[in-house]
């Protein structure tokens, strides 16, 4: 047993830790956040070149072919950075779609732009409120055209393709889903910005009037692959949630250390430690339950829907309790737009919501354990 | 990353499975497997005689205390070895619970600073279990604030002279020896004038009280001190040294991971997986799935969070402080589980009779054990402390004794 990253992952988190740090200052992110630009194209170029996009893409698509552990550790530190691109969208969500489901054709087609930064992609899920869910999914397939909307899409405006979830069924069943393909650049697809809670990373609408797809993985198959997209992108999200909230805490412990107030530094207040201590408790629980996602992922393990599932709510939880006490412990200070504190905590529930909310990952932990059990 | 045994560790693992499946009392297996925080029950049997007895034998075929050398009772095994070993020893494992601070922190002090001839006298009846140990620190004045302890040990020749009164000792009405922590100086701050010994429990002068805890057990002790005499060879560290050899022994308590700290977590989910409320099964309502998984994930996280604790120490690398998140977390978390348990049952979950009670009393017997918890071995505040100071970097505490000479320290708040 060794329950750790091997020292090649570990220099390649410090090698992605100072490319970040001198690529991606929070002057760089505030860039986006004041909707100056949709991303920050410079660093997702860097991204590309550090090969860091196309870290677990196999080498015949032209990626490094590394595995999903080194993505681990880059996702951890594209959370830690706060970084202002489409990573998410783009590396765990349709990337691993084509991984899981595409053909040949469609894999030499997009995954070597992916990797090298030429496109942007993500997944068209959700039609407004709600959980994943194939009830949910009202969005038509008429052979191989598609109507409907998707929203809120992940970097939707800036996408150049879309893996879109459809209903090719009526049965009332899963297999009443089925995953398109569809080239956003190739007109068809209407596309509208909305705002959103987290400015550094854009949300849309997208309208399909008989748009052009081609199918994604067998008819019917769609609901099983997304279950599988999401679980690992669970677990992907899941580092980057775990280094938001490191870094949250480390602001919070930093600015406890600076602050002085009746004489003191506050950091020396138990009332200040204490929830310093709990925010540490928090991002611990997290990290060892991403460790174990890690692990499950990087193996295909029969574990990873359960791992998943407990690495996103621990993560999302600890990023969020993380992020909303940083700014309790840096004050007013922390509530205004000059310091960085609300930029963590806009993305930490942005991304609490990203792939189905909290009552979704519960359910799904739960019934997963109930299997396991009943086993 | 990997979960897999190597070799040598599979190796391990058959040997270890296969001496368990020879030699473990399997007749208690069942009464064992029930058992958890704030009872453990075996029908019929004394449990002291039991654990000494399953003890005794795995020392006598080299599988006691499993870390320690070999000249001193252990088999100088890997700390994954010890994992693995607590893994295949399953339930019987919680017949080792009476020898946790003896083996955690009271053998480590003395393979610390005991003199080699003691250590090769001592030490093996300590891993065999013939001898228990107790850890004699707390007192009435002296619990987060252990460093404000006042017995008293005063040299009178070549032995030292002890009176005052120890507290929350656990296990001494059972010990046969233990590690004490007294005052040798009053006249410099608290912190420079204690000293460690050891001492046979059964000196003349020792007096074991029992305490009645609010749950109604007695776990713990009083025990006071008279004009009780340990020959200064019994010395641990240097005379007024003993604040440093005492965070040996914490240090040890850290180190000493067991087989994972109880969270009540699977109790309650075989609890509620079998449940039936009015308007279905447990497991399918909302707010108790939420409930569910918010502690599924704390109690994952504390278990893989000890196997990064392991991965480390395998490595050579020492674990820090950050392993007092595991009683921190634990200790509400129990408590927590079990008031929701109860909830669950309704008006009978004040009942907490075997025969009445849900799970025989389990969870009632939880509820009134994991207060305690929360309070023994440091309080949740003083582990917020600990993670905020020495993990954080925070700055201490504003001491207001700590340059002060210890009988200059104030003793009483409101008059």
């Amino acid at each position: 047993m060794n329950f750790d990253f091997s020292d090649d992952q570990k220099q390649m988190r410090d090698a992605a830790r100072k490319f970040l740090s001198e690529q991606c200052s929070p002057k760089a992110v505030r860039v986006v956040l004041d909707g100056k630009a949709p991303y920050d194209k410079a660093l997702w170029k860097g991204l590309a070149e550090m090969g860091f996009l196309g870290v677990a893409i196999p080498e015949e698509f032209g990626g490094a072919g590394a595995g999903h552990l080194e993505l681990c550790v880059i996702a951890e530190e594209m959370g830690r950075a706060n970084a202002p691109v489409p990573f998410s969208s783009t590396v765990y969500l349709a990337a691993e779609a084509l991984l899981i489901a595409g053909s040949d054709a469609q894999k030499q087609k997009w995954l070597p732009k992916v990797a090298s930064g030429e496109a942007i992609g993500t997944l068209a899920l959700f039609e407004g409120s709600g959980n994943p869910s194939p009830k949910a999914i009202k969005l038509a397939a008429s052979g191989v055209t598609l109507s409907g909307v998707k929203k809120p899409v992940a970097d939707g405006a800036i996408a150049d393709f879309a893996v879109v979830a459809a209903r090719t069924g009526s049965s009332g069943r899963e297999s009443d889903i089925s995953l398109f393909l569809v080239d956003l650049k190739a007109g068809g697809v209407e596309v509208k910005e909305l705002t959103n809670i987290d400015p550094t990373r854009g949300q849309a609408e997208l309208t399909f009037t008989n748009t052009k797809a081609e199918p994604l993985g067998a008819t019917g198959e769609g609901w099983s692959i997304l279950t599988q997209v999401l679980d690992r992108a669970a677990v992907l999200l899941a580092f980057e949630q775990v280094g938001g909230a490191d870094r949250a805490l480390e602001m919070g412990r930093d600015y406890a250390l600076d602050r002085i107030a009746f004489g003191r530094p506050i950091g020396s207040f138990q009332a200040v430690k204490h929830i310093l201590a709990d925010m540490y408790v928090s991002a611990t629980l997290a990290r060892s339950n991403c460790y174990y996602g890690a692990w499950a992922l990087s193996t295909n393990a029969g574990e990873l829907p359960e791992a998943a599932a407990a690495a996103r709510i621990s993560a999302t939880q600890a990023f969020q309790h993380c992020a909303k006490n940083n700014i309790q412990v840096h004050g007013g200070m922390g509530f205004t737009w000059e310091f960085d504190c609300h930029m963590y905590y806009r993305r930490a529930n942005a991304t609490a919501l990203a792939l189905g909310s909290m009552s979704y990952w519960e359910d799904a932990l739960i019934d997963r354990m109930r299997k396991k059990n009943a086993a | 990353m990997n979960f897999d045994d190597t070799p040598q560790e599979a190796a391990f693992r058959a040997e270890a499975k296969a001496w368990i499946s020879a030699n473990a009392p399997k007749q208690y297996e069942e009464d064992l497997r029930k058992s958890s925080l704030g009872r453990t029950v075996i029908k019929g049997v004394n449990l002291l005689e039991a654990a000494k007895a399953w003890q005794k034998k795995k020392a006598d075929a080299g599988w006691a205390c499993l870390h320690w050398p070999k000249e001193y009772g252990g088999r100088g095994a890997s700390p994954i070895e010890r994992v693995i070993w607590q893994q295949e020893e399953g339930p019987f494992g919680n017949l080792s619970r009476v020898f946790i601070i003896g083996h955690g922190m009271c053998g480590p002090t003395m393979m610390a600073f005991a003199g080699e001839e003691q250590k090769r006298k001592h030490l093996p009846p300590l891993a065999s279990g013939e001898k228990i140990w107790c850890q004699l620190f707390s007192e009435p004045a002296g619990g987060s604030d252990v460093a404000g302890l006042r017995t008293r040990a005063e040299k009178e020749g070549d032995d030292w002279i002890i009176n005052g009164l120890k507290i929350w000792t656990s296990g001494a009405h059972y010990s046969d020896y233990g590690i004490l922590l007294t005052r040798t100086d009053p006249n410099v701050p608290k912190h420079k004038g204690l000293t460690m010994f050891f001492l046979d429990m059964k000196s003349p002068g020792v007096e074991v009280r029992p305490i009645k805890q609010a749950s109604g057990q007695s776990d713990f002790n009083e025990v006071y001190f008279t004009d009780v005499r340990i020959p200064d060879s019994q010395r641990l560290g240097a005379v007024n040294d003993g604040w440093n050899v005492s965070l040996t022994t914490l240090m040890n308590e850290r180190m000493s991971i067991g087989a994972g700290v109880a969270t009540g977590f699977p109790e309650l989910f075989e609890f509620c997986n079998n449940l039936m409320l009015e308007d279905g099964p447990a497991i399918e309502d909302r707010d108790v799935r939420s409930k569910l998984a918010n502690w599924a994930v704390k109690a994952s996280g504390l278990k893989y969070t000890s196997m990064r604790t392991i991965s480390a120490l395998s490595k050579g690398e020492r674990p820090g402080p950050e392993n007092s998140i595991g009683k921190l977390v634990a200790g509400s978390m129990i408590q927590d589980v079990a008031t929701f348990a109860l909830d669950l049952q309704g008006a009978a979950g004040v009942l907490s009779g075997p025969e009445d009670a849900e799970l025989a009393g389990k969870f009632q017997a939880m509820l009134l054990r994991a207060p305690g918890t929360r309070v023994e071995g440091g309080t949740d505040e003083i582990m917020r402390n600990i993670i905020a100071e020495r993990v954080l970097g925070l700055p201490g505490d504003i001491r207001v004794d700590k340059d002060v000479p210890f009988n200059k320290i104030p003793t009483k708040g409101r008059a």
